[in-house]
């Protein structure tokens, strides 16, 4: 039987499912919920400064993007941090985690760019015994206006500095949690690094508007017939999510700080992806807010049995084992060489193949043949793409072949090179590199 | 309630006067708006679809339900109806499990099509409850156009001719415009009037007129048509029923499985409509399966359809005879009706005789069997009367008792064209006579515009 228990950073829980920072953890009676339904861990809704909580708007929080069964694809958020009192909350959460000793409990934090704020703050947290903190560099909307969240995490030079600060007044594991409205993922992650950060967390949410209504013309989530951005999550995140992990994974400067992954996370898999590009554990909020947290229970059987199958026995016998194959294009080796193949018994010539190859490619992909409807590759053509895979409706009815080296490729006329060989030494290339005599 | 269904003989008032409702409700309730946006994102947008190819009126299905499922459903109408203006009634009546849905790829692929007809229903009623018309008529061409009969190829002939700014007049034989549509289909498909709102629907165009209670050959000849217009379309359907060749056939109870549909479909109060306690039909298509279900549902306590035939060789699609026998009536094959049993004049049973095929032919065995009976129905098929074009002092050309037509739907008459179930060589199907309509006029346009 897998075992499933993670240590991030030294914080313990008996799974990686953790809840992200967010309405779901924004008080006990969510968070006791939660721990019975089998997550493994918490990071408690955002913290701000003592005093007058900040408020939130009264009409909607959130937008939507739908399936046509309204199956939920993409959520935003333009809620702010807790809007309770700070001492209710560090109250609440000394008490679970006295009842929840074996659970994950790690606080977010977010207050003001000022070293006398976080100074102020971090004893009050670490005395509730959480076991670390998260800093919410990365909320898009809202406490961004006021100098916080995201734009922090949008200035490695602050990123770093408040990090320097944690790491000076608390014991507590530092968590960094990044905004992924940024054109580089790596900056922060490397800022972080710098003030010496244990981890960092990602991705926050993406500055988006789900919608417009066409009557009123005004944005969704509308206000008073105004809307503002809001933070983007769900499955739709997720392969923007995956690419950050994967670009700080593999960046020489970070490479093995530990990242805890972040962004429509839905089910087992999406969880283990996320581990396999180097996730050492995964938080979850948008797919906990569609069903519930039943779905954790999903999650762990899941993941267990996946894992059980393919023999793996611990999380570490997965974590980061993608990461050594995510590589610069430049790097793709130019003499693979694939060709999409039609599976005529599974087709049902629905010619949605033909169509997007006829009219969008390479017009490698048959309609008619000897006067029959009738789909089917010509090899000569083919560039590989896997549009059309893409763009079938049945699962595994088209497939990429790979040509075997020596077989000739009936679209360029020469037989496929056994040679690994990359743009960097591609004759065409004018910066080819010399190869070396 | 039982001594209702148990009584002998053809009466009325078999069921609960509540109950009569609930049987004649629609067969297939309207999608709603959800559900017509999940069941469009079924659809996969096929290439060169065969759905579209498989409708006789060619509507372009793809696009129609990706209308639908961008939230679109009046543009989903106008797509259906620059095909096919009669597309709300087709949504309903057309056997889709034989044409569209029966080779869309997800039949092919799971066994379970695009709900296609639901879907073009969906987006016909938006538009027709909106009363929402996607054609104006233009500057009159002063072209005068006679059409006989006012169902479906009619009323598609007249439409088209109409926005090609003709003026039409139909001429229809009964009180109602719509012909099968109105009196030949059973009435769970169209429910709620629905073949008056289409017409309406349809003609609301303008330049249509309709004068009913005029009937071919008796009323006026097809000369004066000939003579007063500028253009003939004839599409007054089948007049005739084919004869059992039975012994006894003419015996009270025998009836005409159209009459009983017709009745059946202007019947102001369904449980006064007398019905057998035991029935059975005779013939294996759309009408003996109209017939048969309706008399269930109108309280006969068995119901019994014998076709002379295998039940691969039935008209009738598999979608209806599943529906036969849900509704209870028993499907019997290779029974050819031999004699009608009479008492004191009135139907008491039917006996008919088995058939096996000898080689092509279809031969009785010899061996016979009696079903009682109290009322037995003629279900096999209906034929096209010339009688009203041979006393019309100009002949025109037959093929198979129906009339003969060119590609263009011209017959061997100058200035006559003819659609819908009284040519030759098609298949009875609504959609088929909404497109021979539709092709006629264009015809008849470009005939009447180009000289």
């Amino acid at each position: 039987m897998a075992d499933l228990r993670n240590n991030f950073v030294g914080i313990k829980s008996p799974n990686p499912f953790w809840l992200a920072s967010a309405p779901p953890t924004d008080k006990a009676y969510n968070v006791i919920r939660a721990f019975k339904a089998g997550w493994g861990g918490v990071v408690w809704k955002t913290l701000g400064e003592e005093g007058p909580p900040v408020v939130n708007v009264n009409g909607p929080r959130y937008g939507a993007i739908w399936g046509a069964d309204r199956r939920l694809l993409g959520l935003n958020n333009i809620e702010l941090i807790t809007d309770r009192d700070l001492q209710t909350n560090l109250r609440e959460m000394k008490q679970v985690k006295m009842d929840w000793p074996d659970r994950a409990l790690v606080a977010s934090i977010m207050v003001p760019c000022e070293e006398a704020s976080w100074k102020a703050i971090l004893p009050l947290v670490e005395e509730t015994g959480a076991d670390g903190i998260e800093l919410n560099f990365g909320c898009p909307h809202g406490m961004s206006e006021r100098g916080m969240g995201a734009a922090v995490g949008q200035v490695p030079e602050y990123i770093e500095m408040v990090v320097r600060w944690c790491k000076q007044y608390t014991r507590m594991p530092v968590i960094t949690k990044l905004t992924p409205n940024i054109t580089d993922i790596r900056k922060p992650a490397r800022a972080a690094h710098a003030g010496g950060t244990d981890a960092v967390s990602l991705i926050n949410t993406i500055n988006s508007i789900t919608g417009v209504d066409l009557d009123s013309f005004a944005p969704m989530p509308t206000i008073d017939g105004k809307g503002s951005h809001g933070g983007y999550c769900g499955p739709a995140v997720k392969p923007i999510a995956m690419n950050m992990v994967a670009e700080i994974a593999r960046d020489p400067e970070t490479h093995g700080l530990p990242i805890s992954g972040i962004g429509g996370i839905t089910t087992w898999r999406d969880a283990a992806e996320f581990m396999a590009l180097g996730a050492g554990n995964v938080q979850v909020c948008t797919a906990a807010m569609t069903y519930g947290f039943k779905i954790v229970q999903e999650m762990i059987a899941g993941l267990e049995n996946w894992m059980d199958e393919k023999g793996h026995r611990s999380l570490d016998d997965i974590i980061g084992r993608a990461t050594p194959n995510v590589t610069d294009w430049q790097y793709l080796n130019l003499n693979y060489v694939a060709k999409a193949h039609i599976d005529q018994d599974a087709c049902i010539k629905c010619g949605r193949c033909h169509i997007a190859c006829e009219d969008t490619s390479h017009q490698a992909i048959t309609s008619v043949v000897n006067g029959v409807r009738h789909f089917e590759v010509i090899e000569a053509e083919c560039v590989g793409c896997n549009l059309c895979v893409n763009v079938c409706p049945v699962e595994n009815c088209i497939t990429m072949e790979p040509l075997a080296a020596g077989v000739m490729d009936q679209r360029t006329g020469k037989p496929v090179s056994p040679i690994y060989a990359n743009w960097t030494t591609h004759p065409n290339n004018p910066m080819a590199k010399v190869a070396a005599e | 309630m039982p001594e209702g269904q148990f009584k002998e003989g053809i009466v009325g008032g078999r069921l609960p006067a509540e109950q009569y409702a609930d049987n004649f409700s629609d067969l297939h309730p309207p999608l709603d708006h959800h559900e017509a946006l999940v069941e469009s994102d079924r659809c996969y947008f096929c290439y060169d679809a065969p759905c579209m190819n498989a409708c006789p009126t060619s509507i372009d299905i793809p696009l129609f339900i990706r209308q639908i499922s961008t939230g679109n459903p009046i543009g989903s109408a106008k797509t259906i109806f620059d095909q096919n203006i009669l597309g709300g009634m087709c949504a309903r009546v057309c056997p889709t499990e034989t044409l569209c849905e029966e080779v869309c790829v997800r039949e092919v692929a799971e066994g379970k099509p695009v709900q296609i007809g639901r879907l073009q229903r969906y987006a016909t009623d938006v538009a027709m409850a909106e009363n929402k018309q996607f054609y104006a008529r233009p500057e009159p061409t002063g072209k005068t156009i006679a059409v006989v009969g006012a169902g479906p190829a009619g009323l598609a002939a007249a439409h088209r001719l109409a926005r090609h700014g003709h003026d039409v007049t139909i001429l229809e034989a009964r009180p109602k415009a719509g012909g099968l549509n109105e009196y030949g289909i059973a009435a769970y498909k169209s429910v709620d009037n629905f073949a008056q709102a289409e017409v309406d629907y349809v003609t609301a165009i303008g330049g249509i007129d309709i004068q009913n209670g005029k009937a071919l050959g008796r009323d006026y000849q097809l000369s004066d048509l000939i003579r007063n217009y500028d253009a003939v379309f004839l599409g007054m359907g089948l007049g005739g029923v084919n004869a059992l060749r039975a012994d006894g056939e003419d015996a009270a109870g025998v009836t005409n499985a159209v009459e009983f549909i017709a009745e059946l479909r202007q019947a102001s109060d369904l449980a006064s409509l007398p019905v057998g306690r035991r029935v059975v039909v005779i013939g294996g298509g759309m009408t003996a399966i109209d017939a048969a279900v309706q008399s269930k549902l109108l309280g006969a306590e068995e119901v019994t359809i014998c076709y002379r035939r295998g039940q691969e060789h039935m008209n009738a699609s598999e979608f209806e005879q599943d529906l036969a026998a849900a509704n209870g009536v028993t499907i019997r094959h290779w029974l050819q009706p031999k004699r009608v049993i009479t008492d004191a004049g009135q139907v008491s049973g039917i006996e008919l005789e088995y058939t096996a095929l000898k080689g092509d032919k279809l031969a009785g065995t010899g061996e016979t069997l009696t079903l009682v009976a109290d009322q037995v129905f003629k279900a096999i098929g209906q034929s096209f009367v010339p009688a009203a074009l041979n006393g019309s002092e100009a002949s025109i050309e037959l093929e198979a008792r129906r009339i003969k037509v060119d590609g263009e739907g011209r017959t061997s008459l100058a200035k006559v064209w003819a659609g819908g179930d009284c040519i030759f060589g098609r298949d009875d199907l609504t959609v088929s006579a909404v497109a021979q309509g539709r092709d006629a006029a264009e015809s008849m346009h470009r005939s009447l515009t180009q000289g």
